[in-house]
């Protein structure tokens, strides 16, 4: 009850009270949020231009970029030729499940082909490597941060990017579309096998079929895509490490943001890629 | 000659450095005191322009380093030598790999001449034959060790320990700063030392300056620091704790 000189208290004003706070805190968590990511977008530009610079000047050891080279190419060889074989399998099955209703049964393989060289080679690799040696770069480079032995580098008078980012940068940008040739590769196998041996496809037409449905210009798309996934898998993780907060959890919460950012930036370039590359090869 | 005027630096609202001020000539031997969280590693980093400053000027020969961006101090860090407390070897590779960095990166030298430097530096760290372990197989006192060979296998002007015999049993921290004054005595190197460990800091300090409230309290000679009767000095000296902290 409300004393002498005091209001009522009114319930609906303490509702829309209670709900103009629950809208001011949203919009304000939601603005921090996006400033963040759009801080984060600021310092990966920073970091590649930085890259960009010492990559132009040859700051980069060949050394550290060949093992490199053998280490994400090494580290990927089993996902990918194990998605690479069971996506091309599904893709032959699922499609002649379709195709066999309209008597096109032969034209299985093509579609595999077509599909693996401009979309699910480079993608799913991509995925594939992001999971595995993205994920490996923000843990290594985030327990050296932790650690001390990014200051270590400094110290001695070598710069982290130098070091560290550009070797991995362009050994992602070079590996990837490899990775991505052999993913289609055995894509392509697997989707043979299973036409030819559990669907009972005839392979000569199956095989002219895909010869002469798949052009050179699918295979270009996919390692195009390839190319940039890579820059994409090695400047997120590398990013993520070198920013990660100090401590184990530090590093554990720094791996997983470079596989998710990693994945959901592919997944979007990947979109507008494909308008891109279809438009520009469409005009050529 | 290092020279510090009006060093301040806050992590987010916590102010850990106050206007220091300093100078430490070249070939002297300073020992940096003061307790856990008093500064001390931050102060010593600044040093090296691995941390920048909110204001204030670290000159190092006359140029002041606090503008400079990570390239242009990457000249600059060519004239130190650092140990950290954890050593911060690359656990990626050997010891001789670890040690012979700088000589890959910064010296055209050929695998004989490398390999000979580095068997050489190890030796002058007490530690020869080790060239082709990991560090994951060395004892605490083996790392520093090893971290400092590679901090001074390039002969830098300026060396900096980040608490060297933190962690290390009373004979290892010996022989530690047994090494310390090998290497300065050697090398005739600007020796910073940066620790809580007394007999360290008597050891191998000519001068040493105590943080104490994010300030320099004191700056003197060790004789000046052990013999003081000013009791912030004498509680820490003698390794007393506050009385107000004592558990009934």
């Amino acid at each position: 009850m409300a004393g002498p000189g005091q209001e009522m208290p009114n319930p609906m004003l303490a509702k829309v009270r209670r709900f103009d706070t629950v809208a001011v805190m949203f919009s304000l968590s939601a603005s921090k949020r996006v400033n963040g990511v759009f801080a984060e977008l600021g310092q990966i530009t920073l970091l590649a231009r930085e890259a960009a610079a010492s990559l132009l000047k040859g700051r980069a050891s060949w050394r550290d970029l060949l093992y490199q080279i053998y280490y994400i190419g090494v580290k990927s060889q089993s996902v990918v030729l194990i998605t690479g074989a069971f996506t091309g399998m599904v893709l032959a099955a699922q499609t002649y499940f379709q195709f066999h209703k309209v008597k096109m049964d032969t034209a299985t393989l093509a579609v595999v082909s077509i599909s693996m060289c401009s979309e699910l080679g480079p993608v799913l690799t991509a995925l594939m490597v992001a999971g595995c040696v993205g994920a490996a770069m923000a843990a290594e480079i985030g327990t050296m941060r932790v650690t001390e032995q990014i200051d270590a580098l400094r110290a001695l008078a070598t710069h982290p990017v130098d070091y560290l980012v550009v070797p991995r940068l362009i050994a992602a940008h070079l590996a990837l579309p490899l990775l991505t040739v052999e993913a289609i590769g055995i894509g392509i196998l697997g989707g043979y096998f299973v036409s030819v041996n559990l669907l009972d496809i005839e392979p000569t037409y199956l095989w002219a079929n895909m010869l002469r449905y798949t052009h050179q210009s699918d295979l270009v798309i996919g390692l195009i895509k390839a190319f940039i996934y890579g820059g994409v898998i090695a400047l997120i993780g590398c990013y993520k490490g070198m920013t990660c907060r100090l401590g184990v959890e530090g590093v554990g919460q720094a791996t997983t943001e470079a596989v998710v950012y990693a994945s959901i930036t592919i997944l979007i370039a990947n979109f507008f890629l494909t308008l891109i590359l279809g438009k520009l090869v469409s005009w050529l | 000659m290092i020279e510090v005027r009006d060093l301040t630096k806050s992590f987010g609202a916590q102010l850990v450095l106050d206007s220091i001020s300093f100078r430490i000539e070249n070939g002297e031997s300073v020992a940096i005191i003061g307790r856990s969280g008093s500064g001390k590693s931050v102060l010593l980093k600044h040093l090296i322009g691995l941390l920048q400053p909110d204001t204030g000027e670290v000159l190092i020969d006359g140029e002041n380093i606090v503008p400079m961006n990570e390239r242009q101090l990457l000249r600059v860090r060519r004239k130190f030598g650092m140990m950290f407390q954890g050593a911060a070897l690359f656990d990626s590779m050997t010891v001789a790999e670890n040690v012979a960095f700088w000589l890959r990166r910064h010296e055209h030298l050929t695998e004989a001449e490398i390999g000979r430097r580095v068997a050489g530096t190890l030796e002058m760290v007490d530690l020869p034959g080790t060239e082709d372990k990991n560090p994951a197989e060395l004892s605490g006192g083996m790392r520093k060790r090893v971290g400092l060979a590679r901090a001074i296998i390039y002969e830098p002007q300026i060396v900096l320990y980040d608490e060297p015999t933190t962690g290390l049993d009373p004979i290892v921290s010996d022989s530690i700063d047994q090494l310390i004054l090998r290497v300065r005595d050697r090398l005739k190197v600007t020796t910073v030392v940066v620790t809580h460990d007394m007999r360290t800091a008597r050891r191998v300090g000519q001068r040493v300056l105590m943080l104490h409230n994010k300030k320099i309290y004191v700056n003197g000679t060790p004789d000046q620091i052990f013999d003081s009767l000013d009791p912030v000095v004498r509680q820490f000296v003698d390794g007393v704790a506050d009385p107000k902290e004592n558990l009934p």
